[in-house]
């Protein structure tokens, strides 16, 4: 217990020393949420049959933004990285279980993925006035399963990639269109029906769908597909990142 | 005195490759034992097997009384370990990260002593990126010392240091001799086995092909050793004759050369010296060189040692 307090502890800092993943996760959602508040202001995205102001819609979409974004990069990058340098080599030599290292990274991440949304949402609230009409424990449950899920795609592919290089371009290549194209960078409704479609095949969407759906208080079982595919992912993550983990 | 490590017919192969090809012996406690080589010689393999991080094809391992891959998780409460490769965060500090692996053992010395033990204090907020390549070893070795353990790997410990930063490594790794604990290391600089181990193993292609002191063995090649010094003006003829009786002379120019054999009852060096005072003669820049494990490795895999 003292190893993994530590230990997050010790992450938490090297999360916010790296510049890169700090920003992508607190500052740049704020910036988008600038960007997108200053050409819709209080009006609703045309197309949207929200009665809610753009950034009511945003909110959650940048919130299911900043789940893909710290799901795919950080956890990959950190854990191959750790892996193909010898890090995870040396702690292998002491006591520490793997269970402690693995656990780490996600509180880690899951706590910093918090923040930024939590940033968003004060955001929102100061700049924009934007109307919330869900339950906040609702909104918090859906959060926890939707980062849990997507950390889950992240430990896989750092358990199953070759190396921190391939790890970090095969995340990417999966991370740039699933936020274009499941309305987590803006909203679907923007974009051509065929493109829609395909949405249907990115987990990202469904973050999103839950996400929208909990934030203008719909309840939990208008969303059993979404939640059923996050469910699954998370515990498809689970096995296989156990099952695939590697010290080198 | 108690035997720390018992090794029995290790064998490890990679592929078609023997990496560690029958290999036996033991190590006693308190002794700094030293396995040279070139790379590829089975010398990383072999620590390994003994640190529980690779499992042995065949042969037995026994650490501290116990096998490493049954038991490696009570093990590594009393083994220090320094690998090869391994590497701690880039942004972890000096400080943060012994106070990180202090946390991973239920028993372990005040970090903030071996800071000051190692050198290190001045570099305690330092990242670990930024340290120097003799800091960051120095680092292992106080993570490697956390747990106060009876025995310690050190792996290639001075690979890529300066002589200078080698020097100073080899005085800690005798410190820690010091405190009563046994030293495994390995290296492919055949001085730094000479000058740092109590015995060393000397290995070859998976296989032991010398195990002793580094005295012993070099006494056992029955080797040359020279004596050689310089005359103004010519050697005279009186001289030339008693020299050639203690071994065998080549002259060049002003310096002459003796070539003994080792082993002999009255070092060729003081019978040298003893001629020339005899005789009244003046010299100077008088020298002797002795056989090194360089050469014991030359003459039995009739091949130079090469980094």
């Amino acid at each position: 217990m003292k190893s993994l307090l530590k230990m997050t502890w010790m992450e938490t800092k090297l999360f916010l020393r790296e510049p890169v993943s700090a920003f992508f996760t607190l500052i740049f959602p704020l910036v988008m949420l600038f960007i997108f508040g200053s050409i819709y202001g209080t009006q609703s995205v045309p197309g949207t049959d929200s009665t809610q102001g753009a950034i009511g819609t945003l909110i959650p979409a940048f919130t299911a933004m900043i789940i893909g974004m710290t799901g795919l990069m950080p956890v990959t990058i950190t854990l191959a990285t750790y892996r193909e340098n010898g890090i995870l080599r040396r702690l292998r030599t002491t006591p520490v279980s793997p269970l402690v290292v693995l656990a780490a990274q996600v509180m880690v991440v899951f706590v910093m993925t918090g923040l930024g949304v939590l940033l968003l949402a004060i955001a929102g609230k100061v700049v924009y006035h934007v109307q919330f009409d869900g339950n906040v424990f609702s909104m918090a449950g859906g959060f926890t399963l939707c980062s849990l899920s997507f950390f889950g795609i992240g430990f896989i592919l750092a358990g199953v990639m070759p190396n921190a290089r391939t790890a970090q371009i095969v995340a990417m290549v999966l991370l740039y269109p699933m936020l274009i194209l499941s309305g987590a960078a803006w909203p679907r409704e923007l974009m051509p029906a065929a493109v829609q479609k395909i949405s249907a095949f990115l987990p990202l969407t469904y973050v999103v769908n839950l996400l929208r759906g909990l934030w203008v208080g719909e309840s939990w079982g208008t969303h059993l597909l979404d939640v059923g595919v996050l469910v699954g992912m998370l515990l498809l993550g689970i096995i296989i990142s156990v099952k695939t983990f590697r010290w080198e | 005195m108690n035997t720390i490590v018992q090794v029995e017919g290790l064998r490890k192969t990679y592929g078609a490759i023997a990496a560690v090809d029958d290999i036996s012996f033991e190590v006693q406690e308190g002794e700094i034992f030293g396995m040279v080589g070139p790379n590829g010689a089975g010398k990383t393999t072999t620590i390994e097997c003994l640190e529980g991080l690779r499992k042995p094809d065949s042969g037995t391992v026994r650490v501290l009384g116990v096998d490493p891959q049954r038991e490696g998780q009570t093990l590594c409460l009393r083994v220090g370990m320094q690998l090869q490769q391994s590497n701690l965060p880039e942004r972890m500090k000096v400080w943060e990260a012994l106070d990180l692996y202090t946390s991973f053992y239920p028993k372990a010395v005040d970090w903030k002593e071996l800071l000051v033990q190692l050198g290190l204090e001045e570099k305690r907020n330092a990242p670990f990126s930024k340290l120097s390549g003799g800091q960051k070893q120095r680092l292992f070795i106080a993570l490697a010392l956390l747990p106060d353990p009876q025995l310690i790997f050190l792996d290639e410990l001075t690979t890529g240091l300066d002589p200078q930063a080698r020097h100073a490594i080899w005085d800690l790794v005798r410190d820690v001799r010091a405190r009563g604990k046994t030293v495994i290391l390995s290296t492919h600089f055949m001085e730094e086995a000479e000058k740092l181990c109590d015995r060393v193993a000397i290995l070859d292609l998976g296989r032991i092909v010398a195990l002793d002191t580094p005295a012993a063995l070099i006494h056992s090649l029955e080797a040359e050793q020279r004596v050689i010094f310089s005359l103004d003006g010519s050697l005279p003829p009186a001289l030339e004759k008693a020299l050639s009786m203690a071994g065998r002379l080549e002259v060049q120019g002003e310096q002459v050369t003796i070539h003994g054999k080792n082993g002999r009852k009255v070092p060729l060096v003081s019978e040298v010296v003893s001629l020339l005072t005899e005789q009244g003669i003046n010299f100077r820049d008088l020298r002797t060189e002795q056989p090194t494990l360089e050469d014991v490795f030359l003459s039995l895999t009739g091949r130079k040692m090469r980094e």
